[in-house]
């Protein structure tokens, strides 16, 4: 039984330190801050998942068990949201390789609005202010 | 099972250090921050790791801070440079010194 | 903001509060009456110093429907982070990608923030823009050959949709599903 549960706990650990190399290779050989942020997201969510069951199945108890759980849900609870933050940010600043994209449907829209550039409704400057920049 | 364990460290070992060469490679600053954001999340997989392999769970509460202080990095970073658009008048912040985008300086030149 | 009476305020607060002490339970490992009670302090003292707004249009869950989404949720998740680690393995470097905009059916906050949650979760595909207003989802592909793949992958993220409003949907959600489904059989 606890042979069984050690082999189960090895696989998670391995599939998930190895989706953590790949991603380490994919921020190195992928070409533009876009395309990393998805090697990013991947050993953010399925590895931390399966290295979380396998610690779980090796530590006993089950205090142990429900905080590595919790980090687990903060981690899918916080990981689309940063990666959202960034991406819209880098998409503004253009950090995109233009000559990789297959089709492009957002289109420069996506940064040429004039009045709503921030990352929150709430970051939009007042209109009546004067630093309202000239959209080009 | 020292076996595994040695490969559990080599991989994840990797990929810290993968992480760190695009740390060190930049060329942007939000490239940083994806590489700072995911480099937590391998430091946080080897401490669980260490936890599973020696069956100490003195790590775990640190796990918990590791996993939320990536957050709230990435996010602060993100929303600075957010900010910094904002207020630039031409749209990529270049007037407020931010450096001109790698990906652009590529298809001008 | 209007104001509005306490025990309307209360009712909404409720979920927020019910999951702040679980979260608190979790970080202590173990259950005590002790617990619980330092727990609903820490969860009032938060929701009042930092109020959010409430969740408009509360959600409703159905099991089954639960239980399939997360099912075909766990196999995207293996499949297409195997997808985007072998385009970082394999040598001749990464392939194309794609940016490409998604019209939503649903229309309640909870619903879209949920498949956008699910849909940026998912390694190959990124969220980059939500527009709440016109429902459209801006998404960042990563392995993309043709255009065919990029419609599969679109038609992917209606899928995921659907299952979402199924399991969290209240009924006029999925009459609105099932109208857009009708006439999208009827107009071929």
């Amino acid at each position: 039984m606890t042979a069984l549960a050690d082999v189960v706990a090895f696989a998670c650990l391995l599939t998930g330190a190895a989706l953590c190399l790949t991603a380490g290779l994919g921020l190195v050989r992928f070409p533009d801050v876009l395309s990393r942020m998805h090697a990013g997201t991947k050993p953010q969510v399925l590895g931390v998942l399966l290295v979380m069951v396998g610690a779980a199945i090796r530590l006993d108890g089950w205090a142990n068990a429900w905080m590595l759980l919790l980090v687990a849900a903060f981690q899918l609870l916080t990981a689309p949201v940063s990666a959202h933050l960034i991406s819209r940010v880098a998409y503004r600043r253009r950090h995109v390789r233009r000559d990789l994209l297959l089709i492009d449907e957002f289109g420069p829209a996506g940064h040429q609005d004039p009045r709503y550039r921030g990352d929150e409704p709430g970051d939009a400057p007042p209109e009546e202010d004067g630093v309202l920049p000239q959209p080009s | 099972m020292t076996v595994v364990g040695f490969a559990l460290y080599a991989l994840i070992g990797g990929g810290a250090l993968l992480a760190l060469v695009r740390l060190a490679l930049g060329p942007s600053l939000l490239d940083r921050v994806v590489a700072t954001d995911t480099l937590l999340v391998i430091i946080s997989a080897g401490l669980a790791v260490y936890a599973a392999l020696e069956r100490s769970p003195t790590v775990v509460p640190v796990l918990v801070v590791v996993s939320l202080l990536a957050f709230v990095g990435s996010v602060s970073v993100a929303r600075y440079i957010g900010g910094m658009l904002l207020r630039s008048r031409t749209g990529d912040g270049r007037d407020l010194g931010l450096p001109l985008a790698a990906e652009v300086r590529e298809e001008q030149s | 903001m209007t104001v509005e009476p306490a025990a309307t305020r209360l009712r909404h607060q409720v979920p927020l509060a019910v999951w702040l002490v679980v979260v608190w339970m979790l970080l202590w490992g173990t259950w005590s009456w002790a617990n619980l009670l330092s727990g609903s302090v820490v969860a009032l003292t938060v929701l009042t110093l930092l109020p959010l707004p409430h969740v408009v249009g509360g959600a409703r869950v159905r099991p089954l429907p639960l239980l399939v989404f997360l099912g075909h949720f766990v196999v995207d998740l293996f499949a297409s982070g195997a997808e985007v680690a072998w385009q970082a393995l394999r040598p001749g470097g990464v392939g194309r990608t794609a940016i490409v905009q998604v019209q939503l059916r649903a229309d309640s906050d909870l619903l879209l923030t949920m498949v956008a949650e699910a849909t940026s979760l998912v390694p190959g595909s990124l969220v980059l823009d939500l527009d709440r207003e016109h429902r459209v989802m801006t998404l960042h592909l990563l392995p993309v050959r043709d255009l065919e793949g990029v419609a599969r992958k679109k038609a992917n993220v209606l899928v995921v949709e659907e299952r979402l409003v199924r399991a969290f949907g209240s009924p006029a959600d999925l009459a609105v599903l099932d109208g857009h489904q009708g006439k999208a059989v009827s107009t071929p």
